[in-house]
């Protein structure tokens, strides 16, 4: 059983999380930023900042996961990048 | 002919016979490199060289012949799609695997059994209505059929009469089929390789040299060549390659995940799939039954196979024919899929001018072997992109003109 933890719940079983995708910048793009946000997502071999949702609770918070490894490294909720953070699996 | 054969069998001191020469030494200068030793690459390689009469080409690949996702898809062969310029593409896909083995000489084992696509709702209904009647139009032999009919053609479907899933139709798609994918590779390469083709297999490329909007040098880790063209058609990889041609790419990759059961004896002469419960089942001719579905649910560039996936795949196949619940799983397996917005697949030109692109076929390359491979090679030929193509242009994102083909996956992803 993969185990993700929820910033809120603490470890749970990754079956009750939803993968939301990619956390881009604020604001709304314009012209060929548009077309980035758009269809352009980022795909990279290393590590991927993304929305993750903790279904049963409807906690929606941010998970940074190695593409390669499926590794999570660490969770929290928006804006608290620096104190909340709960290392890994 | 079956005196030639008695004669063969009973000489003394056979020559092992193979159909693929070993990998030679890097040349300093290929006219086309082709980036990727899958089935898209392989069949580009075939028809250059027997085709175009292109000879001079190497097709690179990291790992082994057709070791990729040409290994590792489900093989199904068909053509149901939405969009008018998918199915006139798809079309001509599976009218050349009808005469691939002929062509190739090489038997490719294709049997065109006919694809029953279940609905378990209204509104699969009609999406499949709306399907049919794009495939009617553009000549392909596609039909909805009502619940009566899907037990006739395939009797061991459970039609769950009152229960959740209950089958209120189906798709029928008689041009759909299954072919063995490893044969296409190898009939495509022993062709290809019969006309002077190079394939150099463990040959990763590392990098490019890009000059003035084009691809001067191709590096791989066995040296350095000189490329007149090149074509990228690196399946899960394409991200990777792209980068290193300096070309951003619309692809996420995700892992694909199937299995196989031990044989059991022939019962299943169509492919049966179910975009309700994201699963679909197709007999192999050894009687392994091949269980496919979705994606993973979220985004990864690993192979790894999760528990939760097999178990969403063996619950559908349950669902659909019951009595497969004793029967052991045999292998299983993952491959990356490279998956664009729209799940239409990008090919043709790139902003370089040398540079062709055969890259995100996500879930749907394998059918596309023939028709992608024959298509790249005269874009390459000629320099110039045929009209088949053209709806397959990257810059249609920029254009806003997507082709949504996410509704015609076999099992719904």
């Amino acid at each position: 059983m993969k185990v993700m933890t929820c910033p809120v719940n603490g470890p749970r079983n990754i079956a009750e999380f939803q993968w939301l995708g990619p956390v881009h910048a604020d604001g709304a793009p314009e012209g060929r930023e548009l077309v980035k946000h758009l269809f352009f997502a980022p795909n990279p071999m290393g590590v991927l900042c993304e929305w993750w949702r903790h279904t049963p609770s409807n906690t929606v918070f941010i998970a940074e996961r190695h593409l390669n490894t499926d590794t999570i490294l660490r969770t929290y909720l928006k804006g608290a990048e620096a104190n909340n953070a709960s290392g890994a699996e | 002919m079956p005196l030639e054969l008695l004669k063969y069998g009973l000489r003394r001191g056979h020559k092992p016979y193979g159909d693929i020469p070993p990998t030679p030494d890097l040349r300093r200068s290929y006219d086309v490199v082709i980036i990727g030793g899958g089935g898209h690459g392989l069949a580009a390689a075939y028809y250059l060289s027997n085709v175009h009469g292109i000879r001079n080409v190497a097709v690179l690949d990291k790992g082994y012949l057709a070791g990729g996702n040409t290994a590792r898809n489900t093989t199904t062969v068909r053509s149901n799609y939405l969009t008018p310029p998918s199915i006139a593409f798809y079309k001509e896909g599976v009218e050349l695997f009808e005469t691939m083995s002929q062509d190739l000489g090489f038997n490719i084992m294709f049997s065109q059994r006919g694809q029953l696509t279940l609905a378990h709702s209204d509104g699969a209904m009609r999406s499949f209505r709306l399907r049919a009647e794009m495939g009617k139009h553009m000549g392909t032999r596609i039909e909805v059929v009502d619940a009566k009919t899907v037990r006739e053609i395939c009797p061991h479907v459970n039609m769950d009469e009152g229960g959740v899933h209950e089958v209120l139709g189906g798709l029928w798609h008689e041009d759909g089929g299954t072919a063995r994918h490893d044969a296409v590779a190898w009939g495509y390469a022993k062709r290809a390789a019969q006309k002077g083709v190079e394939i150099h297999q463990r040959t990763e490329v590392t990098g490019m040299t890009v000059r003035d909007n084009c691809v001067t040098e191709v590096h791989t880790d066995r040296g350095t060549i000189i490329a007149g063209q090149v074509l990228q058609a690196a399946g899960g990889l394409n991200g990777r390659i792209g980068e290193m041609a300096g070309i951003p790419l619309p692809i996420r990759c995700f892992p694909l995940q199937a299995m196989v059961t031990q044989p059991l004896k022939p019962f299943l002469d169509i492919l049966l799939s179910s975009s309700n419960l994201h699963t679909y089942l197709v007999q192999s001719s050894r009687g392994e039954v091949v269980i496919g579905g979705s994606t993973d649910p979220y985004q990864l560039a690993s192979t790894r196979s999760s528990l939760p996936q097999k178990e969403a795949l063996a619950t559908g196949a349950l669902q659909l024919i019951p009595f497969l619940h004793n029967v052991k799983i045999m292998r299983q397996w993952a491959g990356i899929t490279d998956i664009t917005p729209d799940f239409s697949p990008v090919m043709g030109s790139t902003p370089l001018t040398n540079y062709w692109l055969d890259a995100g076929w996500g879930t749907w390359g394998f059918k596309a072997t023939a028709v992608a491979g024959k298509r790249m090679a005269e874009t390459i030929a000629t320099g110039r992109v045929p009209d088949i193509l053209k709806p397959f242009a990257l810059d249609r994102f920029e254009r806003f003109a997507l082709l949504n083909e996410m509704g015609a996956t076999a099992a719904g992803h």
